[in-house]
């Protein structure tokens, strides 16, 4: 198992990998905010924890092809399903390496981002913290979604309908959680909920990613 | 003689083929019967005036957009444990019917809301998990309509279905959470079943069984036509071969 996660981590990080890409689509959706809303800091400020979250999302989503697309064209995920690895590990592996080239990545330029919003410093240390909890679900959900389709040709505008409804409970919470500790309130409820999701996600979901990769590899 | 015997799409067929008359009539009769009851034969409410009519077909509608979702999940789970072909076609046959339940219900929201509240839309946790509802609906059509060979069409969407239910029902707690944050509007929580007047609520539960009715008359009718489709396009592929 960690030589498929330093298999993938070397993959996405080389030339090709799209390493960047959703980094850099994340810093562009967060400063088209501004421009939408207009330079108004204190207004920006109260939407920034959200903007950065659906921003953060976006980002997660762009990426989510990736996960399965490439080893299930030149067979590498035929020979992954018969390794003595269960399935259900290769899936906790490749949302392990999606979280850590994506989700990570994300969480290390919120802090300028939110400078940028005019986000106060205790609002960036509560908006990190509902990043570092939450982000987890995004890519474990995500890689559900990509196994689901990963048999369909052109199958990226699917997926994001698939997989955008599933991201709901995390965003609700996420996003609750960074604006009431942005606006001084009791964040704690909101932040526990927010574990719960992630850690029940990453309990059930290898499982059922793993049977539909199955279903796809028949 | 078992349950499981009308797995058989041919038994099927004749069952829902015996029953199908009688379903869509009792169907017919019971939502003629109770709107012309609810909207000619009861009184204005006196603070709504005649918009209270409008619970007639916004409240069996939502009762059977999420019972739908329901249903879909017993015939997911049903397929991927016994493998019966007629109960994939059933949950596929639910869903449009499913969701265009969920958009009626969405839009006499909507058009009560405007006089009442005095507004057509309000982020309210009922009327988001019903949006959110209408998501999974979507997306569960859509993969149907991706995938092209049927069972792994079938496998997939079941999966799809019950990972689905377990977001939706987080979705539905967290918007309850999400709202309290926003504001207190208690009064807009539509627990109208127990704050019903006698009055209405008669005729509602006559209008509701006919909805009900008028679902399963639905579901089985799609579900013969997807057993037919099925049957033509296996002929249509033997043809070919």
């Amino acid at each position: 198992m960690i030589t498929l996660i330093l298999r993938d981590l070397r993959i996405a990080v080389r030339a090709g990998g799209g390493f960047g890409l959703s980094l850099a689509f994340f810093f562009i959706i967060v400063i088209f905010f501004p421009f939408s809303i207009g330079p108004n800091l204190d207004l920006l400020s109260k939407v920034a924890p959200g903007t950065l979250w659906v921003g953060a999302l976006l980002a997660c989503l762009l990426s989510l092809e990736r996960i399965f697309a490439l080893d299930f064209e030149d067979g590498t995920l035929d020979l992954l399903a018969t390794s003595p690895i269960p399935l259900e590990g290769v899936v906790i592996a490749k949302a392990f390496v999606h979280w850590l080239t994506t989700g990570l990545p994300l969480i290390l330029l919120t802090p300028f981002l939110g400078v940028l919003l005019g986000l106060q410093t205790s609002g960036i240390i509560f908006l990190i913290t509902s990043l570092i909890f939450g982000t987890p679900a995004l890519s474990i959900i995500g890689t559900f979604g990509a196994a689901l389709t990963v048999g369909i040709k052109r199958g990226g505008l699917l997926l994001s309908i698939l997989v955008l409804p599933l991201y709901i409970p995390t965003l609700i919470f996420g996003a609750e959680a960074a604006r009431r500790g942005s606006e001084g309130f009791e964040m704690q409820t909101s932040i526990l909920l927010l574990l719960g999701v992630t850690l029940l996600s990453w309990a059930i979901l290898p499982f059922a990613a793993a049977s539909v990769l199955r279903i796809n590899l028949r | 003689m078992s349950f499981w015997e009308y797995a058989n799409p041919v038994k099927f067929l004749k069952l829902s083929g015996n029953l199908l008359p009688y379903c869509s009539t009792l169907a017919a009769i019971m939502i003629l019967t109770g709107l012309g009851w609810g909207f000619f034969f009861t009184p204005d409410d006196y603070k709504q005036g005649a918009t209270v009519k409008i619970l007639y077909v916004h409240v069996p509608s939502a009762f059977v957009a999420i019972n739908a979702w329901f249903m879909m999940l017993i015939a997911s789970i049903v397929w991927l444990v016994r493998r019966h072909h007629v109960s994939a076609l059933a949950a596929k046959a639910a869903a449009p019917i499913g969701i265009a339940m969920t958009v009626v219900g969405l839009v006499t929201g909507a058009l009560w809301g405007q006089p009442m509240w005095g507004t057509w839309w309000e982020w309210d946790p009922k009327l988001t998990s019903f949006l959110i509802l209408f998501l999974f609906y979507l997306g569960y059509i859509a993969l149907w309509a991706a995938v092209e060979d049927p069972d792994t069409a079938a496998d997939l969407t079941s999966v799809l279905c019950i990972v689905g239910s377990v977001f939706a029902a987080l979705s539905r707690y967290a918007t309850v959470f999400w709202n309290q944050g926003l504001h207190q509007d208690a009064s807009l929580s539509i627990d109208k079943e127990e704050h019903v007047a006698d009055v209405f609520y008669y005729p509602l539960i006559v209008v509701m069984a006919g909805f009900v009715l008028l679902f399963i008359t639905l579901v089985l009718l799609n579900t013969r036509s997807e057993i037919m489709m099925r049957r033509a396009s296996a002929i249509m592929a033997r043809g070919k071969i």
